[in-house]
């Protein structure tokens, strides 16, 4: 089957005074039909940049420059324009961080969705009231009807994200990308926003691209999960398999970093030495590597490739089963923190 | 473990000596949103008041750490300025090591009483002056309250502050643009630190910073308590960091204390209605694929809160007193709840019947 979203190795530069930046840098990653991917990161790692290249909206000077990214087989990263704004809102649905700033304050909320549904779809008005109204049913708020004629101001925050999801959605989308859409609420509204979400795309068979700093987050929403550092692919897998086995150390020191509800409240959290690089200073090499315990020789001169475990793909060298052996305590110590050293190992399999 | 012992072990010693450092005494602070005379008069509006706090009264013992926690528009900040003497309360009192600080009038105790007294604020990149050198944003606390006898030794303190934070002495000629947020969040909390406080308010310190650094700025603050014997009231709204640094937690909902207890015993069993919905709530990394019971509601508008228990057109539990008599606190155990499920004679009964 054609995955919905392929995206391969993006590469994403904005040009500045000082040089060109390299924000994406050779990321590939696909979409299943009907999948949610989870893209996760620190700040300036890059999650918003992929979201807006495949979108069409990166902001200049930022540019693609180099990759393809298809939707349903086809290109649509050299799309002309005209051409993009018409797959942009009809086949691939946007959902931003801040409901505030998504909705203009000056039109009503039904001219906002029944503009979006005429723009995409041939249909008379009167019809597309009809659907702007089953739209706000459906995303759950109170007295649709005579909330069409209300303005976004007159909607709390949860309410109103849940009148942006209803625009993302009216369109029917294949793709849905979400750019932190619950960062903005309080957590008991983001639980109902986030299941919201998830209810409405699996019943539509979209797939959702779903970006956030948050791992809780994704823990609960997502099918695969695709960790980004330094505009660089860490690691993708299942959502379970990053959670629990985390392959790549900077996904380890990540999930470790995390206070969670559950475990020792007195256990002193593992933390990541040092922080993520800026895009003008990101390290030869692996872009990880003077953060990383496990750090090896060929580690500060070249770049490691997305290598497969038994669970997910993750880019470092350990995993490289052509790789020479690791140092024995660097081999020891990464074992023990559940990564499947597989450099050295002369049949690539589990140590 | 063995920090985390030498912490149960250095509260069970402090415990004895009784008098806590901090006590808030039915705290209160009421914003008045009122348009201006004329208009009223004109619109035929009324005054429009919002109580941002609403009698929280709670105590934090010498070297522990009091954790608020509640969604935007409980009252955690404004309790947190009211409690450092940023802003003046509409009823109740604040006293730290018994003096209160809203009624000091002689100005050196007030001085004096407000150097023991710091605050760090959550946005790392607006709390430190961006023309100031390192150098003189830690200097200044120290030169205000005359903390070092001349310029030598004061740079030698702005020194050893920056390498207690885990930062280089010889970062006091930076500005704080060449920093991190993580590093400069380490600056606020040197700066905290230079006038020599006991007790630290810290303004949910790790929100603006990312996950990897959220941990190094959480193990600082745990390491610096215990070094320094500090005493922390620590406002959040991130349950999961809340856990990981009290000893004691409180739960704000739209500016009363619903709920309190002592850390371990709240998130085991937490009591209010409110504590339960916002624990179920919380996206956990041990929580994949849990399908959780959805919740009702969002908080309603502070300016006209529900009458009775604010929390009763969102509880499960909610009984016909609830929505028109005002809970009162009720003891549970070491815990206190504002909540009619745990009050009067069949207490017991229903608060084990509620799920």
């Amino acid at each position: 089957m054609t995955a919905t979203l392929s995206v391969r190795n993006l590469r994403v530069e904005i040009p500045t005074r000082h040089g060109v930046l390299t924000a994406i840098d050779d990321l590939s990653f696909d979409i299943a039909p009907g999948e949610v991917l989870g893209v996760v990161g620190e700040s300036g790692a890059g999650k918003s940049i992929t979201g807006s290249a495949i979108i069409g909206l990166l902001d200049p000077p930022g540019r693609i420059a180099g990759g393809e990214i298809l939707l349903g087989g086809e290109r649509i990263d050299n799309l002309p324009p005209p051409a993009m704004r018409r797959v942009r809102g009809k086949r691939i649905g946007m959902i931003f961080q801040d409901p505030l700033t998504s909705l203009n304050p000056l039109y009503r909320i039904g001219d906002q969705l029944t503009q979006t549904i005429l723009t995409h779809e041939k249909m008379t008005a009167r019809a597309a009231l009809d659907k702007a109204e089953r739209l706000l049913v459906e995303v759950g708020i109170p007295a649709a009807g005579t909330r069409l004629s209300s303005y976004p101001h007159q909607f709390s925050g949860g309410m109103r994200q849940r009148v942006v999801i209803a625009l993302a959605l009216a369109a029917d989308p294949e793709l849905v990308v979400a750019d932190e859409p619950t960062t903005a609420l309080d957590v008991s509204v983001q639980a109902q926003v986030i299941s919201l979400l998830k209810r409405l795309c699996k019943d539509r068979g979209a797939s959702v691209m779903l970006i956030t700093h948050d791992m809780g987050v994704i823990a609960e929403t997502a099918d695969r999960v695709c960790v980004l550092y330094a505009g660089r692919l860490a690691e993708i897998g299942k959502v379970r398999d990053v959670v629990k086995h985390p392959q790549h150390p900077y996904t380890h020191g990540l999930m470790t970093a995390i206070p969670s509800l559950k475990g020792d409240p007195d256990a002193r959290l593992e933390q990541i030495p040092g922080s993520m690089p800026r895009l003008g200073a990101i390290p030869e090499g692996c872009a990880f590597n003077p953060r990383c315990g496990f750090r090896l020789e060929r580690c500060r001169a070249e770049r490691p490739a997305a290598y497969p475990t038994s669970r997910s793909e993750a880019s470092c060298f350990l995993l490289d089963a052509a790789g020479r052996a690791p140092p024995p305590e660097t081999a020891t110590a990464a074992r023990a923190a559940g990564i499947e050293v597989r450099a050295g190992a002369p049949t690539g399999a589990d140590a | 473990m063995s920090a985390a012992e030498t912490r149960t072990a250095r509260l069970a010693i402090s415990s004895p000596d009784a008098a806590p450092l901090v006590e808030i005494d039915g705290l209160g602070r009421v914003f008045d949103l009122s348009k201006r005379w004329l208009n009223r008069v004109l619109d035929g509006s009324g005054k429009v008041m919002l109580t941002a706090v609403d009698g929280v009264s709670l105590s934090i013992e010498r070297g522990g750490t009091y954790a608020l926690v509640g969604e935007s528009g409980s009252g955690k900040s404004t309790i947190a300025k009211m409690v450092v003497g940023l802003l003046p309360p509409t009823s109740g009192s604040v006293h730290i090591a018994g003096a209160d600080i809203w009624a000091e009038r002689n100005l050196t105790r007030q001085r004096q009483l407000r150097r023991r007294i710091q605050m760090i604020f959550q946005d790392p990149y607006a709390s430190l002056n961006p023309r100031w050198r390192v150098g003189s944003i830690l200097a200044e606390p120290i030169k205000a309250f005359g903390l070092a006898a001349d310029a030598a030794a004061r740079e030698a303190r702005v020194g050893e502050l920056l390498s207690l934070v885990g930062l280089d002495p010889r970062d006091a000629g930076k500005f704080p643009h060449e920093f991190s947020g993580g590093q400069r969040q380490r600056i606020a909390i040197a700066r905290a630190l230079a006038s020599e406080p006991e007790f630290i308010v810290c303004d949910e310190p790790t929100s603006a910073l990312d996950v990897s650094v959220q941990a190094q700025v959480l193990n600082l603050l745990r390491d610096l308590q215990e070094r320094l014997g500090l005493t922390y009231l620590f406002i959040s709204h991130n349950l999961a960091v809340v856990r990981h640094m009290a000893t004691r937690v409180g739960v704000l909902y739209l500016g009363r204390l619903v709920e309190e207890a002592p850390a371990r015993e709240l998130f085991a069993a937490p009591k209010h209605p409110y504590t339960k919905m916002l624990l179920d709530a919380v996206p956990d990394i041990d929580m994949e694929g849990v399908e959780r019971p959805s919740i009702a509601g969002e908080i309603p508008n502070p300016i006209n809160p529900p009458p009775g228990c604010h929390f009763h057109p969102r509880c499960p539990h909610v009984m016909p007193q609830c929505r028109t008599v005002v809970p009162p606190s009720c003891a549970a155990g070491d815990a206190k709840v504002l909540c009619h499920l745990y009050d009067g004679a069949d207490h017991a009964g229903t608060a084990r019947s509620a799920p």
